[in-house]
């Protein structure tokens, strides 16, 4: 690993250099692109499970937080046809699970709705499930809120790989899978802290802190006025408003 | 003159109203709208059927939670060519839907039976035959009838209503610039 090859590939007809070992998502990211995402967060080893940061690579459909670049490799993220399938698995996120935007605490600075609003959902096109779904609010500072969770195994991996605690993981198959906390039934039981990376982590309002909700007035929240992923994509305005001779 | 004008109808099902209030929030633009438009069956003029002409807008606030929303929604699908959802309750059920995940039966319970501030010494619980029968869970719109546009929010702003009903107004696509659209 100590001499690492230079890529170069093209995502959406834009030429830009790769590492050898770097994944797509990583790529995108250095290269001010944003490829949407919710089980992925940088600093976490890739899950690969939400399924919202699909590209077609070379023509074949990839998640990008775990397909590693190739030479040449010609990547499309901003397709008509992938912004269809990241409503459509959105969209199903939102159905299978019971996501009461109206009164929750993440609301506005919560990922799953902030990338509905980019794709622009308005309703979904899939029937809603209204699953039974627990609440487990036995830790004196933290919420874990089963109705909103999406599995995307965040807390899962930081609380193992970041915390050293292993507060998380998964139980059951298929549709019955759920997060179950490491303790006969409570996360009060369990050695989990408010100060924990795994609490900060949660894409959406599973797992939320008490005491500091709605604490930012609407109209400030991270998602109100801009979309998510524009922080990212303001770091290449300046190259991409000046014409690159590569793309094509 | 008021006869080439558009008709608009409203109806709210398992809603709060709050929707409404959010239409009347466009504040003076409500001049420029009884401009543009004529009100059909509407709570804004009391209006309780239909008139004898088609109405180009429905505006649907809350979801279905029984019969009677049902055919109160049925009856705007047949008489506009545009149902609108608007706000949360239309678009997803909203609260009225937290009680999908209770069976009816503790719903019942709970609200005339065991809630701790119930007072009900006949211990029935109402089964007159003129109300509404409930639905076994309360059911988004979109989910009952064929629904044209959503516009989520809880309410939707006023900004985003008059930007939705201007496009319509004036035939052009609706496309709600982002900090319009909103679930909360």
């Amino acid at each position: 690993m100590e001499h690492m090859e230079q890529y170069s590939i093209t995502i959406d007809g834009r030429t830009l250099t790769a590492w050898e070992g770097q994944t797509i998502m990583e790529a995108a990211h250095d290269a001010g692109i944003y490829v949407p995402h919710l089980c992925y967060l940088r600093g976490l080893v890739p899950f690969g499970s939400c399924r919202v940061c699909t590209v077609k690579a070379d023509g074949r459909f990839v998640s990008a937080c775990t397909q590693p670049v190739t030479p040449k490799m010609t990547i499309e993220n901003d397709s008509e046809e992938l912004l269809d399938l990241r409503r459509s698995l959105i969209e199903m996120l939102f159905v299978e699970g019971n996501h009461f935007c109206m009164f929750c605490e993440k609301s506005g600075n919560c990922e799953l709705q902030a990338i509905a609003y980019r794709l622009g959902i308005s309703a979904p096109r899939h029937d809603y499930q209204f699953p039974e779904r627990r609440l487990d609010a036995s830790h004196p500072d933290i919420f874990l809120d089963m109705n909103r969770c999406i599995l995307c195994a965040r807390c899962v991996r930081a609380s193992r790989d970041l915390d050293g605690k292993g507060c998380f993981d998964f139980v059951g198959r298929g549709r019955g899978r759920r997060i179950a906390v490491n303790a006969e039934a409570r996360l009060s039981d369990t050695v989990v802290d408010v100060t924990d990376e795994a609490i900060d982590v949660c894409p959406v309002g599973a797992i939320l802190k008490k005491r500091v909700g709605f604490k930012v007035p609407i109209g400030r929240r991270t998602y109100d006025l801009e979309p998510i992923g524009s922080d990212l994509e303001a770091r290449r305005r300046p190259r991409a408003a000046a014409p690159t001779g590569g793309a094509s | 003159m008021s006869a080439s004008k558009p008709r608009i109808a409203t109806t709210s099902l398992a809603g709060c109203f709050g929707c409404h209030m959010s239409l009347l929030d466009i504040d003076r633009r409500i001049l420029q709208l009884a401009e543009l438009v004529e009100f059909d069956r509407s709570p804004i003029n009391d209006f309780k059927t239909f008139g004898d002409r088609r109405c180009a807008i429905g505006l649907i606030e809350g979801g279905c939670c029984n019969e009677e929303n049902v055919e109160t929604l049925r009856d705007f699908r047949k008489h506009c060519d545009l149902l609108i959802s608007v706000g949360d309750c239309a678009t997803m059920g909203g609260i009225p839907a937290m009680r999908n995940t209770v069976p009816l039966e503790a719903c019942f319970a709970e609200a005339y039976l065991d809630g701790p501030t119930v007072y009900n010494p006949s211990g029935k619980i109402p089964g007159d035959a003129e109300l509404p029968l409930i639905l076994d869970r309360v059911y988004p719109c979109h989910e009952v009838v064929k629904m044209d546009y959503h516009l989520p929010g809880c309410p939707p702003s006023a900004d985003t209503l008059w930007a939705a009903l201007v496009a319509l107004l004036t035939d052009k696509p609706v496309e709600l610039p982002y900090p319009l659209l909103k679930y909360d």
